[in-house]
C-alpha cells in the first residue's frame, strides 16, 4: 500500500511547481479561514458592543480584504491542484495506452475490453483523485481542524475541551459511514450494469425474442433485475437516512454546549459575548473539515486500490519485445521456416502446437488445413510474431524472428482475414492505412484490383464516404474487399489470408476470389484453406491435427498418403458423392 | 441483410453516444407533467415527505433564533435557568431537525427509486411491443440512455428538486420574514446582495452546464477511441501502426484533460465569488448593525442572529438556481421518455384477433406490396402459395427482397397492400403470440443470449425439460461439442457468444428451433463460412429440422436448393421465375445466371 502511494507521488513529481503553489494557496486559504471569524468576533465586541466606530470601519475593511484574498487562494489551489491531477491522469493514460499496444496478445486472449476500459477510466480517475484534491484536502482538513482547535483552546480552554470532546466521534462516524456506503453503492452500480446488460441483450436479440414470442418472459426477467436494482438503491438511501442524523447531531451538539456552558461562563464573567460568538463561528468551521476528513480517510484506501490495479497492468511483462540488439529486416524474399516449433498460450497448459517443422521457399502458396482448434491460426500468430514460440525457432529469410525488430517484420507481411477489421474513417483512409505515403493512383489501382471500385463509386461520397458507426455500414463482402485492397497496396513479401468469403452472393464471391488470387501472385502466401480449389492450386499443403503437423505435400501426394487429409477432402463434398469427377463444377457446397 | 438483424448497431460506441445529448434548451412543461403521473401512486409518501421537510425547515429557522434569545435574554440577564431551558430547547430543535430531514430523505429516496423502477419497467415493456420498423432507425445506445440517464434526471428532480423547491423556498422566505421582523432596516440592507447572487448563480449554472457537456463529450470521444483501438489492436499491430494510434489517443486524451481543467476552474471561480458575497453580506450586517447598535436601534443579539441568518440564506438561493437547471434537464429527459412511450404500437393484436390453433403450415402471399421507406418498395406484388409440408426456397440476388418475405411471414412488419395468409387466415387477424410460437425461425446471424447453453436452447419453450433439451441438441448434432465443454449444458455463453465458434452457434440455433417442434420453419441460410466438418453437421441438422414440415428457406447460396420441392426466384421485389432446380436450369433467366456465376467462381478458383 505504501509502495503504491510512493509510486503515485512519483507521478506528481513533474508537476512539483504547480503542486507546491497549490499547497501554498491552500495554506493561505486555511490561514485566512482561521483568522476571519476571530476578527469578526473582535469587531462585534469592540465595534458593535463597544461602539468603537473607528475600529468597526477598520475591522470591516480588513475582513473584506482578507475575504478577497481568500477567494483568490481558493481559486488558485483549486485550479492548480486540478491541473496537477489532470496532468497525472493524462500521463498515466498515455503510459497505459502505450503499454496496451505493447502487451502480448496472450493478455488480450484473457482480458475483456470492458475491464481494460475501466482501468483506463475509473481507476485512473481514482489516482487522479489522490493526486489532486485528495492530498490537498486531507492536508487542509487537518490543518484547519488543528488550527481551529488550538485557537478555541486559546480563547477558553475549559469551553474548548468541553465542546471538542465529541469531535473524534464525528470523524469516526463519518469514516464508518463512508466505509459502509462503499460496498452498497458498488452493489447498486453493479446491479445497474446488470440491468443495462439485460436490456442490451434484449435489444440485440430482439428479432429472436419476437420470433419465439418470448416478450412476456423477457419483461418478467427485466422486472426481476429492476426490482433488485430498486432494493440495492434503497439500501444506500436507508444507510444515509440512518447515519445522516447521527452526523448532524454530532456536529451540532457542540453548539448546544457552547451556548449552554459558554453562556454560563459569560454570566460568570469568564467569557465575553464576542468570544462566545467567535467560538460559535469557529465550531462551524471545524465541523465541515472533520466530516470531510472521515470521508477522505476511507476514500484514500479505495483510490489506492484503483492505483494498484493500474500499476498492475503497467507492470505486466511484455512478452514480445524487440531484443536490445534486434536488427531491422531488409527487403524480404519470403523464405519461411519453422524449426521444431512448440507453443502454448498459457504456461503449463497443453501446447497448441507441438514440434512443427516445415520450410517454404519464397513465392510459394501454402494452404493450411485442419479441423477447428488444430493450430492453424497459431501458425499465423507466430509468423506475425504476435507471440514467441515456447520452443523452436521461426525463421524468415534465415532470420530468427526473435532477433529482428517487430515493426520491420510486420511492415512486410500482409494479412486478410474473413472477419475484416476496418476502422472508423473513409474507405480511402482504410485502404491507405498500411501505407499513408501511397499516391492516389496507387490507391485507386489497389481498389480496382480488389473490386472495391464498383461499390465505392456508387456510394454517396464515393471513396470518401465514412464507414462504420457514423457512416455507411458495409456488408461483410465489401469489408473484405477493402481489406484486400489494403493488403495489395501494402505490397507485402509475405501474405496471410483466409480464403473464406462471408455473406456475399455468387457474383461478388467470384470477384473476391479473383482478387485474392491476384494478390497471392508472386508472394509467399499462407492460406487458411476452406475450399478445395485453394488446396488444389497450392504449392504446399500443411495438414494439422491437434497441434501436430500430420501431413505435408501437394494435394495429390496427400490424397494418397494422409488419411486425415483424404477425410477432410471427401468430407467436403459430402453428402452427394462423386467428388473427384466434378469437383470444380460444383458450387461451393460447404465451406 | 439477414431478416433477423434488428437494425441495431450496438457496441461501446453507441453507448457513448448518449453523452452530450441533453443539449436541447427550452422547457416542455407538458412532458414533465405527463411524467408526473408516475408519482401519483406515491402521493401519500410525497405528502409525508413534504411535511417532514417543513419540520426540518422550521428547525433550521428556529436554531439561530433560540441562540439570539439565549444571548440577548438569558445570558445578558444572567438567567441561568432560562439558559438551561434554551440549551435544552436548542438540543431538541437540532435533534428534531436532524431526524425530520433524515425521514424526509428516506421517503424521497424511496419515492424516487420507486418512480424510477416503474418508469424503467414501463419503458422496457413498451420496447417489447414497439414495431420492428422502429428499431430499423433507433440505435441501442440511445435506447439504453433512455433507460439510464433520462430516467435518472427525473429521479434527481424528484429527490433533490422537490426538497429544494419547497424546503429552500420556505427557509428562504422564513429567513427573510424573521430578519424583516427583527429589524426591517438592517434586513433590507443585507438583502442588497441577493440580486447579485441570483444573477451570478444563473450565469454560472448556464456556463457550468455547457462546460460539463463538453467534458462528457470529450471523455466520450476518448473512451470511444480507446475502445476502438482495443478492438482492433491486432490489426494496428499487424500494420505496425502503434505510433500513429498512440498519437491519436494522446490527442483525445489531451483534449479531455484540458476540458476538465477548464470546467473545474470555472467551479473554483464560482465558489470564492459566493464566499465573497457572503462576506460582504456579513460586513453589511456588522457595519450597519454596529452603527445601529451604537445608536441603540437594535440589540447585540439581533446583530449576532443576523450574522447567522445571512450566512444561511446563500445555500437556498444557490440550490434554487441550480434547481432551474435540474428542471430543465428533467424536462428534456421527460420529453425523450415520453417520445418513446408515445411511439405507437402499430403491430399488435387486432381487437378481435383469435389465437391460431393447430397450425397446418399452409402459407400464401397475395399480391403483397411492401416498402421499408417511402417510394422504395421492397416487394412489388408478390404472390405464391405453399402447401402444408412443402419446402420452398427463395433465391435471388442481394436486395431482391428475400429476407423481407420472412419478416412479413412472422409479422415483424405489416404489408402495405395485399395479404399474408397462414392456414388461410390473414396474419393480422390472429394473435401474434400464437403465430410466432408455432413458427420455427433460424436467423441468418446465429444470435445467442448471454445465458447458459441450456437456457439458450430452450429459449422458445422455457418449460422444456432437460431431457427434451438434450434430445433437441442431439437432433441438431450439437450434443457432441456441448458435452465436451467444461460445464456441458450449463456452460455460460458469453456476450456475443465469443466463446463459441460460428458453427457451434449455428448448431445451437438449430437446436433451439427444433425444440419448438414448429409446423412451419423459416430458415434464413447462414452465409458465413465454417469448417467442413461443422458444415456437414449443420446440413444434417437442417435435414432433421425440415423433415415433415413446411419450410421456407431463404437461400443465399444455391447449395440447399436441390433439397427443396420448389424454388421461387425473386428479383427487385418481384417473382421472376418459379420451378424446380432442374426446370429453372433449363431456361435462360435469373436463376441460371446466378447458378452459372457460382459455378464460374468455383471453376475459376479450382
Amino acid at each position: 500500500m505504501s509502495g503504491t502511494f510512493a509510486r503515485v507521488l512519483r507521478y506528481i513529481r513533474p508537476y512539483a511547481v504547480p503542486e507546491a503553489s497549490a499547497y501554498l494557496c491552500m495554506l493561505g486559504m486555511a490561514g485566512t479561514g482561521l483568522v476571519v471569524p476571530r476578527l469578526v468576533g473582535q469587531v462585534v465586541d469592540r465595534g458593535v458592543i463597544g461602539g468603537d466606530q473607528a475600529f468597526l470601519l477598520r475591522g470591516v475593511l480588513v475582513v473584506l480584504f482578507l475575504s478577497m484574498l481568500r477567494g483568490l487562494m481558493v481559486f488558485g489551489q483549486g485550479r492548480l491542484s486540478e491541473a496537477v491531477a489532470q496532468g497525472v491522469a493524462y500521463d498515466l493514460r498515455n503510459e497505459l495506452y502505450a503499454k496496451l499496444q505493447r502487451l502480448s496478445f496472450s493478455y488480450y486472449d484473457q482480458a475483456e475490453t470492458g475491464q481494460l476500459l475501466a482501468r483506463a477510466t475509473s481507476d485512473v480517475e481514482m489516482v487522479q483523485r489522490i493526486a489532486g484534491r485528495g492530498l490537498l484536502m486531507l492536508l487542509n482538513a487537518t490543518i484547519t481542524a488543528l488550527g481551529t482547535a488550538i485557537i478555541l483552546c486559546a480563547v477558553n480552554l475549559p469551553l474548548a475541551a468541553f465542546s471538542l470532546a465529541s469531535m473524534p466521534a464525528l470523524v469516526w462516524v463519518a469514516q464508518r459511514y463512508a466505509r459502509q456506503m462503499r460496498p452498497l453503492s458498488v452493489a447498486a452500480q453493479n446491479q445497474l450494469a446488470r440491468l443495462t446488460g439485460r436490456l442490451e441483450q434484449n435489444l440485440k436479440g430482439l428479432a429472436v425474442v419476437r420470433g419465439f414470442a418470448q416478450e412476456e418472459r423477457e419483461i418478467e426477467r427485466f422486472e426481476r433485475e429492476n426490482a433488485l436494482l430498486y432494493e440495492a438503491n434503497l439500501k444506500t438511501v436507508r444507510l444515509s437516512a440512518r447515519r445522516g442524523p447521527q452526523l448532524d447531531l454530532l456536529a451540532q451538539w457542540p453548539v448546544v454546549l457552547v451556548i449552554g456552558f459558554g453562556g454560563y461562563l459569560v454570566i460568570r464573567g469568564l467569557l465575553t459575548v464576542g468570544e462566545l460568538v467567535a467560538f460559535n463561528a469557529y465550531l462551524l468551521n471545524l465541523v465541515q473539515p472533520l466530516r470531510r476528513l472521515g470521508w477522505l480517510v476511507s476514500t484514500l484506501s479505495v483510490s489506492l486500490a484503483g492505483a494498484e490495479r493500474v500499476f498492475e497492468i503497467l507492470d505486466l511483462p511484455e512478452e514480445v519485445q524487440d531484443a536490445p540488439d534486434a536488427i531491422s529486416l531488409p527487403q524480404l524474399r519470403g523464405d519461411v521456416a519453422f524449426e521444431n516449433v512448440s507453443f502454448a498460450y498459457v504456461r503449463h497448459a497443453p501446447p497448441v502446437l507441438e514440434n512443427v517443422s516445415f520450410f517454404v521457399p519464397a513465392g510459394s502458396i501454402v494452404a493450411i488445413v485442419g479441423p477447428t482448434g488444430s493450430g492453424k491460426s497459431t501458425i499465423i500468430n507466430l509468423l506475425m510474431r504476435f507471440y514467441d514460440p515456447t520452443a523452436g525457432r521461426v525463421l524468415i529469410d534465415g532470420y530468427d524472428l526473435r532477433r529482428v525488430k517487430v515493426e520491420s517484420l510486420r511492415r512486410q507481411i500482409g494479412i486478410v482475414l474473413q472477419e475484416s477489421v476496418l476502422f472508423a474513417g473513409t474507405i480511402w483512409e482504410n485502404i491507405a492505412f498500411g501505407r499513408p505515403d501511397a499516391t492516389d493512383e496507387e490507391i485507386l489501382a489497389a481498389a480496382r484490383l480488389a473490386a472495391v471500385d464498383e461499390f465505392a463509386r456508387a456510394l454517396p461520397q464515393g471513396y470518401h464516404t465514412p464507414i462504420g458507426e457514423k457512416g455507411v455500414m458495409l456488408s461483410g463482402g465489401q469489408r473484405q474487399r477493402v481489406a484486400i485492397a489494403r493488403a495489395i497496396l501494402k505490397n507485402p513479401a509475405i501474405l496471410i489470408l483466409d480464403d473464406a468469403t462471408s455473406s456475399v452472393d455468387a457474383e461478388t464471391e467470384q470477384l473476391i476470389q479473383a482478387a485474392l488470387w491476384q494478390l497471392m501472385r508472386g508472394r509467399t502466401s499462407f492460406v487458411i484453406a476452406q475450399r478445395m480449389s485453394t488446396v488444389r492450386r497450392a504449392d504446399l499443403v500443411l495438414v494439422l491435427e491437434r497441434g501436430r503437423l500430420v501431413g505435408m505435400g501437394t494435394h495429390e501426394e496427400l490424397l494418397a498418403s494422409c488419411g486425415l487429409y483424404a477425410d477432410i477432402f471427401y468430407g467436403q463434398l459430402l453428402p452427394e458423392a462423386q467428388p473427384a469427377r466434378e469437383p470444380a463444377g460444383e458450387p461451393r457446397w460447404v465451406s | 441483410m439477414g431478416f433477423m438483424s434488428a437494425g441495431l448497431q450496438g457496441g461501446p460506441h453507441s453507448l457513448l453516444r448518449g453523452y452530450g445529448e441533453h443539449e436541447r434548451q427550452g422547457f416542455n412543461w407538458w412532458a414533465l407533467l405527463s411524467v408526473a403521473q408516475f408519482v401519483l401512486p406515491y402521493r401519500r409518501m410525497l405528502a409525508l415527505a413534504v411535511a417532514l421537510m417543513l419540520v426540518a425547515a422550521a428547525a433550521q429557522l428556529a436554531g439561530p433564533y433560540v441562540i439570539k434569545v439565549a444571548i440577548d435574554g438569558f445570558i445578558a440577564q444572567h438567567d441561568v435557568r432560562g439558559l438551561i431551558g434554551a440549551s435544552l430547547a436548542l438540543l431538541a430543535i437540532f435533534a428534531g431537525g436532524a431526524y425530520a430531514s433524515a425521514g424526509q430523505a428516506l421517503l424521497t429516496g424511496r419515492l424516487g427509486q420507486a418512480v424510477l423502477r416503474d418508469l424503467r419497467s414501463r419503458l422496457f415493456a413498451h420496447m417489447q411491443r414497439l414495431p420492428m420498423a422502429y428499431y430499423d432507425r433507433a440505435d441501442s445506445g440511445r435506447l439504453i440512455s433512455h433507460m439510464v440517464s433520462d430516467v435518472s434526471v427525473i429521479n434527481e428532480l424528484l429527490t433533490s428538486g422537490i426538497v429544494a423547491l419547497s424546503g429552500d423556498l420556505i427557509i428562504l422566505l422564513g429567513i427573510i420574514g424573521i430578519m424583516l421582523a427583527m429589524s426591517a432596516r438592517l434586513a433590507l440592507l443585507s438583502f442588497m446582495v441577493i440580486p447579485v447572487m441570483i444573477l451570478l448563480t444563473a450565469w454560472f449554472s448556464h456556463a457550468a452546464a455547457r462546460m460539463y457537456r463538453r467534458t462528457r463529450q470529450k471523455v466520450g470521444v476518448m473512451i470511444g477511441r480507446l475502445a476502438e483501438d482495443l478492438a482492433t489492436v491486432r490489426v494496428i499491430r499487424a500494420f505496425a501502426k502503434e505510433g500513429e494510434a498512440s498519437g491519436h489517443f494522446e490527442h483525445t486524451n489531451r483534449e479531455n484533460r484540458d476540458a476538465n481543467i477548464a470546467a473545474i476552474s470555472l467551479a473554483f471561480a464560482f465558489r470564492p465569488a459566493v464566499d465573497l458575497l457572503a462576506a460582504i453580506a456579513s460586513l453589511i450586517v456588522i457595519w450597519f448593525g454596529g452603527r445601529f447598535a451604537a445608536a441603540g436601534a437594535v440589540s447585540v443579539g439581533t446583530v449576532v442572529a443576523f450574522l447567522s441568518y445571512v450566512s444561511r440564506f446563500f445555500a437556498p438561493i444557490q440550490e434554487l438556481s441550480q434547481l432551474f437547471t435540474t428542471v430543465q434537464s428533467a424536462a428534456a429527459g421527460a420529453e425523450r421518455i415520453l417520445g418513446l412511450l408515445q411511439t405507437p404500437v402499430t403491430i399488435a393484436d387486432a381487437p378481435r384477433a383469435v389465437p391460431l390453433e393447430g397450425l397446418q403450415g399452409e402459407v400464401e402471399l397475395r399480391d403483397v406490396w411492401f416498402s421499408y421507406a417511402q417510394d422504395k418498395p421492397a416487394l412489388r406484388g408478390v404472390s405464391f402459395h405453399v402447401a402444408p409440408g412443402e419446402k420452398v426456397a427463395i433465391v435471388g440476388p442481394t436486395g431482391a427482397g428475400k429476407s423481407t418475405i420472412a419478416k412479413l411471414l412472422l409479422r415483424y412488419y405489416d404489408v402495405d397492400e395485399g395479404q399474408v395468409l397462414i392456414d388461410g387466415r390473414d396474419v393480422r387477424e390472429v394473435t401474434l403470440q400464437s403465430l410466432r410460437r408455432q413458427v420455427g425461425v433460424v436467423p441468418q446471424e446465429p444470435f445467442l443470449f448471454a445465458a447458459t447453453i441450456r437456457d439458450n436452447i430452450r429459449f422458445g419453450r422455457p418449460e422444456a425439460s432437460d431431457e427434451e433439451v438434450r434430445e433437441a441438441a442431439r437432433l441438431a448434432r450439437a450434443d457432441a461439442f456441448i458435452e465436451r465443454l467444461p460445464h456441458g449444458y450449463d456452460t455460460w455463453v458469453q456476450e456475443g457468444a465469443v466463446n463459441l465458434s460460428l458453427g457451434q452457434r449455428q448448431l445451437l440455433c438449430l437446436a433451439r428451433a427444433i425444440l419448438c417442434r414448429p409446423k412451419l420453419v423459416i430458415l434464413d441460410e447462414a452465409t458465413s463460412s465454417v469448417d467442413t466438418q461443422t458444415e456437414r453437421l449443420i446440413q444434417e441438422a437442417l435435414r432433421v429440422l425440415l423433415q415433415g414440415r413446411t419450410a421456407i428457406v431463404i437461400a443465399h447460396r444455391l447449395a440447399t436448393v436441390r433439397e427443396v420441392d420448389r424454388i421461387i426466384v425473386l428479383d427487385r421485389g418481384r417473382i421472376v421465375e418459379e420451378g424446380t432446380h432442374a426446370e429453372l436450369l433449363r431456361r435462360p433467366g435469373v436463376y441460371r445466371r446466378l447458378y452459372e456465376a457460382q459455378m464460374a467462381s468455383a471453376a475459376a478458383a479450382g
